[in-house]
């Protein structure tokens, strides 16, 4: 099967006051049509970078493409121009925004704001754009879409709002949608509605989703694969429920563990989660030639602070960058 | 164990602009006749969705908005009648931890006045007995004695929310009320503020009131939990029978919507999905206010609203199916 989507040692930098900072450094990975691929880490350690830079909005003059190929259906996106760029956004490619109430125009109506994705991209009439514009909101799963085409973003809840965002990202029929926290500012049980919602309208349209969130319990529900990042780099890739059974990076491990996951059948005795200490490191450390991880690490080594750790490969694709990872 | 705090049919509610008429007024019940109590040392966590009314709940007891009617007694003393010194006096018993430790430092100020500020404002104490205080606290919260002297943009959000922490610790107050106190961190960060939140109840005996919507810190950190929804508790229970058996419907549907890393679990439990949207609060149903989103809902629940009542072993739960 040839790739949909090719990530190849792709490096961004930022300009700061510092100095350059590579945000990404040396990320592979692939895409496939139809797969969900997760993006997790704390924040700062390069998720969102990921998708600005595959959507060509990377923040002008501060951050640029150093490195690497972004190749999608056989086109380097990293190569294209602005004009081309603008042409795949939001009908290749396009992407939900964590807060749904921000980043909808507030004096606009919900549906003035899909049939311009629509009118600008396929060149629909203005009739039949607003047409197309129920048709998207109904299946978003809007209750009374005829009516609530002509609301502001204001007149619907935080849930609604997400919904539209999605009816509109799914307007040309992305190949890619790109979800930045999607729920993170929702309620758990609209969280759980969203998350459905996006499970079967890529089963029926076959998009390929990239689900960038904090949450382990969200990837493990949504994602068949995932790539944990850390300070900008790869520290682990590969399939979902073998990365939770067994983890091959401590930063991963960590994640998983310091969560209290919610059991139905809870113990009376409590201990203490399992603590990542530290924090992600600063801009300025970014890019040095050693483990990014190791001064929060349990399994340092000297090994971790004089050199930058190699991919170590196992079974069905999972890979971890860490000097120890067969021993984890 | 004696209760501490005990809190009997609040009330609290806003006046909100509805259109139709430059008088009419109306009424948002954000928290309505709501009770429960929590023993001494223990936490009790009210978990719900935005709206619900947690936080204003909790603001009553703090007295940071004013209740509607009802009494919250700490020790056995009604706190919505105080006023002035007396009124001062009982601050110092009650403390809040807030969400947003970005926004809820003064950038001004350094640390060591941010965590003084209580002990400025609200005790006698002199000069020298406060700057001990402060470090003790420093040192309780696991932050540096160099450190009191920075202001908050120099710390991470994780030891923003320890400033925090030793500010509410600073008056020694009885009851600690948490109001999210991680959802703004970074997971890898909650895990130690969670610990350092158990470590610090039991080294000093403290009582917390614990505001949270994620289940899986509520389980971890609480001994009872009471589930709100529009400003109602619809259950309240301690946190065996909570997580073991659930009686609510909406509770339900709340412990089955959480994702889960737990393979097992995923496959054997169907998730529940409520649909549609919470109702309007100012014109609120008659019957059940969660009648019309939920999957098990009877005629008997569109006209008649559930009492929140209780088993012999104590698990209330507000709902006429039950």
């Amino acid at each position: 099967m040839s790739h949909l989507l090719e990530v190849k040692n792709l490096r961004i930098e930022l300009t700061t006051r510092d100095g350059v900072a590579p945000v990404i450094d040396d990320l592979s990975f692939t895409l496939n049509p139809g797969e969900t691929l997760s993006f997790v880490g704390e924040s700062g350690c390069g998720k969102s970078m990921t998708a600005l830079a595959l959507m060509g909005l990377l923040p002008e003059k501060v951050g640029r493409v150093a490195a690497g190929n972004i190749i999608f259906n056989g086109e380097d996106l990293s190569q294209a121009s602005d004009q081309r760029l603008r042409a795949i956004r939001g009908n290749d490619i396009s992407m939900i925004f964590q807060e749904p109430m921000t980043s909808l125009n507030p004096v606009f109506t919900i549906g003035e704001q899909i049939a311009e994705v629509l009118r600008a991209h396929q060149g629909l009439s203005r009739r039949t754009a607003w047409a197309q514009a129920i048709e998207l909101l109904d299946a978003v799963r809007i209750p009374n879409a005829k009516d609530r085409v002509s609301d502001y973003p204001f007149q619907m809840s935080g849930g609604q709002r997400q919904r539209a965002m999605i009816a509109m990202a799914l307007a040309c029929q992305p190949k890619i949608l790109i979800a930045d926290e999607p729920t993170t500012a929702l309620d758990v049980t609209v969280q759980a509605q969203i998350f459905d919602l996006l499970t079967d309208l890529r089963n029926q349209t076959g998009a390929a989703i990239i689900l960038i969130t904090h949450d382990m319990g969200a990837v493990a529900e949504m994602a068949e694969r995932m790539i944990v990042m850390y300070a900008g780099r790869k520290a682990e890739l590969g399939p979902v429920d073998q990365i939770i059974e067994h983890p091959r990076h401590p930063y991963t491990k960590g994640l998983i563990e310091c969560v209290p996951h919610i059991q139905s059948n809870p113990s009376i005795e409590r201990h203490d989660l399992v603590e990542v200490p530290g924090i992600v490191p600063s801009l300025r450390e970014f890019g040095k030639d050693q483990c990014l991880f190791a001064s929060r690490c349990a399994y340092l080594t000297e090994a971790c602070l004089t050199s930058r750790p190699d991919e170590k490969h196992f079974a069905n694709g999972q890979s971890a960058d860490c000097w120890h990872a067969e021993a984890i | 164990m004696s209760d501490l705090l005990k809190v009997e049919n609040l009330s609290v509610r806003f006046e909100v602009k509805r259109g139709g008429g430059w008088n009419k007024k109306c009424y948002l019940y954000a928290v309505d006749d709501v009770s429960f109590t929590v023993k001494k040392g223990e936490t009790l966590a009210i978990v719900g969705e935005s709206g619900s009314g947690k936080t204003t709940a909790a603001l009553a007891v703090a007295r940071l908005v004013k209740a509607h009617s009802g009494t919250v007694a700490l020790a056995g003393e009604n706190i919505l009648q105080k006023e002035a010194e007396d009124l001062r006096q009982t601050r110092q018993k009650v403390q809040f931890i807030f969400q947003d430790p970005y926004s809820s430092l003064n950038p001004r100020k350094r640390a060591e006045a941010i965590v003084r500020e209580p002990l400025d404002s609200l005790s006698q104490k002199t000069e020298v007995e406060k700057a001990k205080i402060v470090d003790e606290l420093f040192e309780a919260v696991g932050l540096r004695p160099e450190q009191q002297r920075l202001f908050p943009h120099q710390f991470s959000g994780g030891q923003r929310q320890r400033i925090g922490i030793a500010r509410a610790l600073a008056t020694q107050p009885e009851l600690i009320i948490c109001d999210e106190p991680v959802s703004a961190l970074d997971v890898a960060v909650q895990a130690q503020i969670l610990n350092l939140l158990r470590k610090l109840q039991k080294n000093f005996g403290l009582t917390y009131l614990f505001i949270s919507h994620d289940l899986g810190v509520v389980q971890h950190m609480s001994d009872s939990i009471a589930v709100m929804y529009m400003g109602r508790v619809v259950e309240h229970a301690d946190r065996l029978s909570l997580f073991q058996t659930p009686r609510h419907p909406y509770t339900q549907a709340l412990l089955s919507a959480v994702p889960t890393v737990d393979r097992a679990k995923r496959a054997q439990q169907k998730r529940i999905l409520i649909p549609g949207d919470p109702p309007d609060p100012v014109n609120l149903p008659l019957g059940c206010r969660f009648a019309n989103r939920c999957p098990v809902a009877e005629a008997i629940c569109q006209t008649v609203e559930p009492e929140l009542k209780s088993d012999a072993n104590g698990h209330r739960t507000a709902c006429h199916l039950v």
